[in-house]
């Protein structure tokens, strides 16, 4: 488990990180959100001691990340992929990690194989490497030693819509034998599919979390079109409903979809939508948190 | 990438494994320094100075020709070059930026520093092993080159103290690389500063205290020689403390305190 309570970093007068507080739990995927420079990766790098905090804690069951005694075999981490020498290859780079770590040569031909880098790209030194392959050498050196936790700074930065959608199934099946997750992103479709929690931050301050579901439950109501707008909208009206325009000849509903489809049944007027409104899923919802940091956040965020 | 794959990341539990001991980490301080390009090709290159200088010292007639003198020469080329791996052995982790790995997997950094030190004297070590060994091959083949016999007297003495020097040489690259974190700035001020340094204090004949007890070449040329005294001695542990135990103290801190991005 990950726990940072009210962790702070500041640079001179710059305040990188203020007051964070979040844990994760195994079993789970945590999403960390943000735009860039918003102080996801500050506070990735003060969770693995590579930073000191000005304040607060981060710790992993309770100990800090450099009182583990083999801080690799408990969390798996990967911070930058392009942190790496270009003239090593792939295979010597996670050799001297498995030295360090005490595992057997042969757990490196198996994250090899696991990574997809098994066999000629294994070979190939760094420099020769895409992005995606160093993500992947990355993902790679994390889960060399076997670990229960992994901390992870936008590890899907340079994949391919392939290579992502293979690293969710990695990090799903991780997280549902057990494991804790922890992973950024300032993209937010990349996270959206795989967490159950979400951690938003802009700024560097939290701006929402919890569940996936608590999240969108807390969003802009239901959206509903049928062949006859006005009657439709008489019909909410009628329930008690908040009812104001949508998209095109839509109206969004103030209130779950059930409430909206019992008062339109109950008035017989036809329906030909009824789903939640924003249909980009948390889009809305990023929109909303993160506009107010000025435009080009949003645009990265939604990117 | 199949869901039988998957099943291989099992999150284990249970106890967690002790962390490496610091011969692994000496161990893998020393793979660093040969297993990339730069740090073979600058191996390479120190065999071909050693061969270079067995060479040469065969081969001109009024050079001596004793064991004691191929052993001395033969160690001009690792005092040079050796100091360079040293620095490298920090630097790279800077500026290749594995540093962020190499201490994410072990937060203690003095435990790598230590490794890195320990790993910079075994490669001292092996470089006065591979120059005594050219030295045996050189003094071998002096009557084949020219009418000298075979000489194969050193003292131990003389042997004990090319093996300080050239550990001190190899540490002063790591404690340039420490302070400094950048390759470049380190390598060009390891050479320039000490050599500036040394014309300053020979010019001015007020400052020739200074030469004597902080000029570090002036001070480490008599343990070349058989036979150094005390006051020697002194003179150069005095230097060793201005140009290897300073930068590197003031370096230790530095890595320690910084963060590492």
């Amino acid at each position: 488990m990950i726990t940072i309570e009210h962790l702070t970093k500041r640079y001179g007068a710059q305040v990188a990180v203020s007051d964070v507080s979040f844990t994760c739990q195994p079993g789970t995927v945590t999403g960390f959100l943000g735009p860039n420079g918003a102080g996801k990766s500050t506070t990735m790098r003060a969770l693995v001691g590579l930073a000191d905090p000005t304040s607060g804690t981060a710790t992993f069951n309770g100990k800090h990340y450099r009182e583990l005694p083999n801080a690799g075999r408990q969390v798996g981490v990967l911070l930058d992929a392009g942190a790496q020498h270009a003239g090593r290859t792939g295979r010597e780079v996670l050799t001297l990690s498995a030295m360090v770590l005490g595992v057997g040569r042969e757990r490196v031909d198996e994250v090899l194989g696991r990574v997809g880098l098994a066999g000629r790209p294994a070979g190939k030194r760094l420099g020769n490497y895409s992005l995606g392959m160093r993500q992947r050498l990355g993902l790679a050196t994390a889960l060399l030693g076997d670990p229960q936790v992994l901390v992870l700074d936008e590890p899907a930065n340079g994949l391919d819509p392939e290579g992502i959608f293979w690293m969710r199934g990695l990090l799903r099946g991780f997280a549902d034998r057990g494991g804790t997750v922890l992973l950024s992103s300032h993209l937010l479709h990349e996270v959206e599919a795989v967490a159950d929690q979400l951690v938003v931050i802009a700024g560097g301050r939290i701006v929402a979390q919890g569940s996936k579901t608590e999240l969108l439950a807390g969003t802009g109501g239901t959206l509903v079109r049928g062949p006859d707008r006005a009657l439709l909208a008489k019909a909410l009206e009628a329930a008690g409903i908040g009812v104001s325009p949508g998209p095109d000849d839509a109206l969004v509903a103030a209130a779950e979809a059930l409430a909206v489809g019992q008062a339109v049944a109950a008035a017989g007027v036809v329906l030909t939508e009824l789903r939640p409104a924003g249909g980009g899923g948390l889009e809305d919802l990023f929109r909303s948190l993160t506009g107010s940091g000025g435009g080009q956040q949003v645009q990265e965020v939604l990117a | 990438m199949s869901t039988a794959t998957l099943e291989a990341d099992r999150p284990r539990t249970g106890a967690a494994p002790s962390g490496p001991s610091m011969l692994t980490l000496t161990r893998v301080e020393l793979r660093k320094s040969h297993d990339t390009r730069a740090g073979r090709w600058l191996l390479i290159v120190i065999a071909l100075a050693v061969l270079a200088v067995v060479a040469i010292s065969l081969f001109v007639e009024d050079a001596p020709k004793r064991f004691t003198d191929h052993f001395g020469i033969t160690q001009l080329p690792i005092s040079i070059l050796l100091p360079v791996l040293g620095i490298l052995l920090v630097t790279s982790e800077w500026s290749q930026r594995t540093a962020m790995t190499t201490f994410t997997l072990v937060p203690r950094r003095s435990r790598v520093l230590v490794a890195k030190v320990l790993a910079a004297t075994v490669l001292a070590v092996l470089g006065v092993a591979v120059a005594a060994l050219a030295a045996v091959v050189a003094t071998g083949l002096t009557p084949v080159f020219s009418d000298s016999e075979r000489d194969w007297g050193i003292s131990a003495a003389l042997v004990g103290q090319v093996l300080v020097v050239q550990v001190v040489s190899v540490l002063a690259g790591v404690a340039f690389g420490m302070l400094l974190l950048s390759s470049p700035l380190a390598i060009v001020l390891y050479f320039v500063l000490p050599t500036v340094f040394t014309i300053l204090v020979s010019l001015v004949s007020a400052l020739d205290w200074v030469r004597d007890w902080l000029d570090l070449s002036t001070t480490s040329m008599p343990l070349f020689e058989d036979g150094l005294d005390g006051q020697g001695w002194l003179q150069f542990g005095t230097s060793v403390a201005l140009w290897v135990l300073l930068p590197m103290v003031l370096g230790w801190l530095r890595i320690h305190r910084s963060e590492i991005a």
